[in-house]
Formats: C-alpha cells, structure tokens, sequence
C-alpha cells in the first residue's frame, strides 16, 4: 500500500470560461467569485460555444471582458428583454444574465418581471449586495431598513425608502417561473451551494422548463466601507436574516432529478 | 402580382414579412396596432417569431437582443411609444447593429391624440435619444410607398449596419389603396448570419456587441467611425420626388401626407397658370440639402407645409442657405390640412412673388 | 496526510486576504515584500512544515481566481497532473 505511486494532480486551475484579462472588481469582491461558478458550470456542461450572455449596466457592466464567450452588453436593466428577443431566435442556445440589484429589481423590474411571467426560457444570475456599487454606494431596491448608504446617510427609513424588495419571493409567485433559488457567497460551504444551484438553473433552461433565476448575496467592501473578510461576516449576519437563503421554486422534473 | 386593396399598417408588416423579416416584437398603440395585429397572425403561421413585450422599452431592448444574432428584425409603434423607444434605439445605434422600426406618428405632445400629425420629425431625424448618432429616416406618402420602402429597409439596415424609420403618420397607417405587394424572401440561413452576429463562441474567438468605450480617445474614435458612415449615407441614399418644378416660380417642399396633399393643390394651382411645383422629400435623412439649394436658384419662394408646427423646415432654410424667402404653411395636434388651404397659400405667394 | 501546494497567480491576486481567512492550516500569508503588477501586496503560500492539503477552500473563495492547487494523488486516481 505505501509504494503506491504517488503523482501530484491538478485540483483546481481557471475555468476555460474565463479569460486571462484581470477583473477591475474591488479586491474581495464577490462578483469575481460569481464569475468563476458560471464559468465553472458552463464548461462542466460543455455550453460554452453555444452560450451568449448579456450583461448589464452597474459594476458588471464589463463582464464580457471576463467571460470567454460570445457577449451582450445591454441598457440598464433591459437585459431580461434583450435576452428574450435573442433567445426566441435562438431557441437552441443557452442565454442568461448577469445583473445587479439596482439593474434587476429597480430600472429593470418591469423587464425581469415579464420576463419571469412568460417563462422565458432564459437563466438569469442576480447579483444582490444591497448597494449601488459602481456610481458610490448610493441606496438600492435591496438595501437593508437603517443601512446606511451616500444617499441614504442616516440609515434608509423605511417610513420615507419604503421596504427592500425580495425578488425571488416575488418571482416565485409567477407561473412561468421554474426555479427560483438564493443561495449565498459569504463562505466556501456556500459557495459550493450556489454552483450546484447555477447548474440547476442552466439544467432548467436546457430543459425548456420555464424561467430560472439564481439570486446571490453578495458583498461590497468598498462601499461598505469594511474589509472583505468582515463583509462577509456582514453577509451573514445583515443579509441573510433579511433575505433568507432557500429554494423558493423547484420545478418538479428538477426536484425529481436532484433526489435521484 | 396583382393589386389589392391593402390597409397602410397591414401593407407594411406584410411587406416586412416578404423581406424576410424573422422576429417582431412591439406594444399595441394606436393608429398603428394593425400591423401589431397581422404580425401576430403572420408570424407564427410561417414559424417566425411574433412576441407582444410589456411596453415599448421592452419591445425596442427585444429587437436589439434579436439584431444582435444577426436575424432581420424589426418593431413598429406610434409617437408615444416611439418615445419610450429612444433609450433602446440609442443603444443600438451604439452597437451599429441593423434595426427597422416604423413608427406611425400621431397628435402631439404627451398623449396627444390619435389623429395623424407629422409631430415626431425633429425626434426621429434629428434623433430623439442620447449621443451623436442619426436615424435613416423613410418617409412614404401612399400605401405602395410605404410597401416598397418597408421591403428595402433590411437591405439598408444591413448595409450601413444602422437604424432605419419609416416614418408615416396615421393617415397612412389607416388609408387603404390598391397597392402591390413584393414577392416573400425566405428568413436568412443560420450560417448566412453576419461576420459580427452572436452565434455562439465555436471554433473563433468571442464576440461582444456592445456600446461603450470607457475611454475617451476610443470613444471618440467609434464616434468618427459613424461620421463617415453617416458621410457614405448621405451621399448615396437621398430619395426625393419632385413635379412639375422644370418651370416653377414657387416651389412647395413637403413630405408624407402633406406631400400627397399639396401634389392636389398643385395641380390646382396650376390649372390656374401658377407657375407652382414641388418637391417631396423621401429621405428625411440623409436629407435632399443639394436638390433642394438648386431648387431655390431657380424659384423665386419656396413654402413649406407640414403636419407640424415647422420641424423640417429648418432643414429647407438650412438647404435654401437664405437665397429666397422660405414660407411656411403647418397644421397640427392631429388636424390634416385639405388641398384648398394649401392652394390658397400658393396663390397669396405667387401674389408675394410677382409683386 | 495528503500533501498540497498552491501557486498565486499574481497577476490576477488582489490581496483580499480571503484566502488567509478560510485556510484551515494558515499556511498562506501576504507577501509584503512585493507588489502584484495591479499594486497590490499577494497572497502566497508559507508553508515550511508541508501543512498544506490542496483542499482548493482557498480557491473557493478567491473572486479572482488567482489560485491554481496541486494535490499529490494515486497515479490510479489521477484526473489531470501538474504541468
């Protein structure tokens, strides 16, 4: 047994779905690990020459310098929309989205709404870190009640802000949702969680079963002002108590495949 | 093929079908939900795609996501949801990926009416959404018109890899005339998809359609690039018609339905010995400047009438560069103007002009 | 015990420190002696007492994926062997 040769493996390198061109994300920014799960999903299911994504406008907006696939860059929260009329011509293809919580659930509700209600044949990766990153960490649909943000300094009142919108809570309501799930990024454990749902979702549109969502808790260190490491932690103990993490819209053919 | 008695809007999505058009995607609005109406029909029957958005934001961001897969596609609607387009149709221009809208124009501003006007031109041609970019701008005055140009938009969309509106106004849409419709192009082949199309990063590397250059000096670079194509626009496709203008005094300069209308009073004028003709532009851009600038060396004033408070009438004085007196005859909020009230402004010019 | 070893790509590495943060035997540190061409200080394996595993938690975590981990294996069990 002890003379068995030994040979040292590779465990774990980037993505073939990934290009080389470093991120301009924050250091410990979440979104890079978003990335890397699609990409990592995409190359086990061996889409990747047949995949299109349309990115948004916010932090993300340059995430086709990322992906190593074919690539949209949408209006602000018009990716939903530019999706459907590019997937309705390309039935065959795999389609999704990548989209912030100010471009999906503020501009772009209509659109992800609609979206959704057709059932849509489309995946769509939403990123939710409460905040709007890119313009300087002004409030957003998702902001927490007393988080303070530029545009919201003393904490956002909900007797003036009103309330953060659940997305997924919202979208499982509607028939032609499929498989609406929030899964978190704050940790490894749920990190592996989060893949396995962004397979689910891209299994759901292979599968022409409607609409898939995949919403992500995610961070912002910079304008949170913390380290990345503490915003994590903040992930936890903020976000997930006010968005909790779950499967809020298995379609049966999927929940069937996952137990089996 | 034979004529037939055709409605504006049905002619012209029926047009976009022959051309081969593979998905529409519009909202109903009035005067131009017919077309809406017989895409929805059409397009399935032929395995094509035919999809109502939630509104017009959603429908004109659908044509985009098609366009960049490299099918022919196209939307229609009419001045208000048009308005609603303008963030859609700036992106696309952004992205030089081909677009053909049609857009019906009613009585405005904000809701307005349903009555036709030719309000929207100054929004259209001069481009109503952000950033420096230009619209080919088709303007029909008969149903046959509105045929032919619809049928030739892909072809031009494609070619300049640009936006082009026919832009008509409700009389048009909702007028029926005897007109003929062209013969029915196939939907292009999936390997016939352009060089720039997404079809899926195989065996090359990945494409991104995009419209922004975070950089100045490249922002500035693409900006040039489209000056130049706008240059190569503008020197092949000014479309006019003109009558009776070989010995005219007084040149009448009118598009679409005002168009139609003062060809009515010019042959009126005429039976009265007005030495009167006009001109009719088709392209609205890239607009007639030169033909018209050696229309006014000849004439001794020119009048400009249009559904509208004076929008291309800027564009006459700008093409007239001051050599004669430019006169304007408009109508608006929905009103149509009848040949006797354009006649009646030809005779008090010829009055002016041999006074 | 299963022997590892990671390699920081530092052109991607942007010091986040998350990596430090969740390795179970805290066999990675800050190389403060240099910067990544992007001017971050990277993260990089110190691991004198051969601690590490290859679990890949590290790489779990890096939103950059900077890191590339080795495992030494079974030659029966082998997927891909290091370059």
């Amino acid at each position: 047994m002890t003379d068995k040769k030994m040979v040292e493996a590779l465990i774990f390198s980037k993505p073939e779905s990934l290009t080389d061109v470093p991120t301009h994300y924050c250091p410990g920014c979440t979104h890079g690990v978003a990335h890397r799960l699609i990409a990592e999903t995409i190359d086990e299911m061996g889409m990747r020459e047949n995949t299109v994504g349309v990115a948004p406008v916010g932090c993300s907006v340059f995430a086709y310098n990322y992906f190593n696939m074919d690539f949209a860059e949408a209006a602000h929260g018009r990716a939903p929309a530019m999706a459907t009329g590019f997937k309705r011509v390309n039935p065959d293809m795999n389609v999704f989205t990548y989209q912030g919580d100010g471009d999906l659930a503020s501009i772009g509700a209509a659109e992800i709404l609609h979206a959704a209600g057709r059932g849509e044949m489309i995946t769509v990766i939403f990123i939710n870190n409460a905040i709007y990153g890119m313009t300087g960490g002004q409030m957003a649909p998702t902001t927490l009640p007393g988080q303070k943000t530029t545009s919201s300094p003393l904490g956002r009142d909900i007797e003036s802000h009103g309330f953060p919108l659940k997305m997924c809570e919202i979208l499982s309501q509607l028939d032609g949702s499929a498989y609406i799930v929030r899964r978190s990024l704050h940790d490894p454990a749920n990190i592996r969680k989060a893949k396995k749902a962004i397979r689910q979702a891209f299994e759901v549109q292979r599968q022409g079963l409607g609409f898939s969502m995949v919403e992500l808790l995610s961070n912002c260190p910079t304008n949170w002002k913390m380290t990345a490491e503490d915003s994590l932690e903040w992930i936890e103990e903020n976000m997930i108590p006010y968005f909790p993490l779950g499967d809020f819209k298995v379609h049966p053919a999927i929940a069937k495949s996952k137990k089996g | 093929m034979a004529k037939e008695l055709l409605k504006g809007n049905v002619a012209f999505a029926e047009a976009a079908v022959r051309a081969g058009c593979e998905a529409y995607y519009g909202y109903p609005i009035t005067p131009q939900t017919e077309a809406l109406e017989h895409m929805a029909k059409r397009m399935p029957e032929l395995g094509r795609v035919f999809l109502q958005a939630e509104s017009e934001v959603a429908a004109i961001n659908m044509v985009y996501g098609a366009a960049c897969a490299g099918v022919r596609v196209m939307s229609s609607s009419s001045s208000p949801g048009v308005s609603l387009m303008m963030e859609g149709l700036s992106y696309i221009a952004g992205s030089e990926v081909p677009v053909v809208l049609v857009d019906i124009m009613r009585g405005g501003p904000g809701l307005g009416n349903i009555a036709p006007s030719q309000g929207d031109y100054n929004q259209i041609v001069k481009g109503g959404g952000h950033g420096d970019y230009r619209i080919i701008t088709l303007a029909p005055a008969t149903i046959q018109e509105i045929i032919d140009l619809t049928y030739e938009a892909f072809d031009i969309a494609e070619k300049y890899r640009a936006i082009v509106v026919i832009l008509a106004d409700g009389s048009i849409g909702q007028m029926m005339e005897p007109a003929e419709l062209p013969p029915m192009q196939e939907v292009r082949k999936r390997e016939d998809r352009a060089e720039w199309s997404l079809t899926g990063a195989k065996g090359r590397d990945p494409r991104v359609i995009t419209s922004i250059y975070i950089d100045p000096a490249e922002e500035e670079v693409f900006n040039l690039h489209l000056v130049e194509k706008q240059k190569k626009i503008e020197a092949n496709e000014v479309r006019f018609s003109s009558l009776l203008l070989e010995d005219a005094e007084i040149a009448i300069v009118a598009y679409g339905t005002a168009g139609r209308i003062a060809q009515s009073s010019v042959k009126q004028a005429r039976d009265e010995g007005i030495k009167v003709g006009l001109l009719r532009p088709i392209s609205l851009y890239p607009f007639p400047y030169d033909e018209i600038g050696k229309v006014a060396d000849q004439v001794k004033r020119i009048l400009v009438v249009e559904m509208s408070g004076g929008q291309m009438l800027d564009d006459v004085r700008l093409a007239v560069n001051g050599k004669v007196p430019v006169d304007f005859y408009g109508r608006m909020g929905g009103m149509v103007p009848l040949p006797d009230e354009v006649f009646e402004q030809i005779q008090e010019l010829n009055q002016k002009a041999n006074a | 015990m299963a022997k590892g070893r990671i390699v920081v790509n530092e052109d991607l590495c942007k010091g986040c420190e998350l990596c430090i943060s969740v390795c179970p035997p805290g066999v990675i540190k800050m190389a403060a002696d240099r910067f990544t061409p992007q001017g971050y200080h990277p993260a990089e394996l110190v691991d004198p007492d051969e601690e590490c595993t290859g679990c890949a938690i590290c790489s779990i975590i890096c939103p950059d994926a900077a890191i590339t981990v080795f495992r030494w294996v079974p030659a029966d069990k082998i997927k891909s062997t290091a370059p």
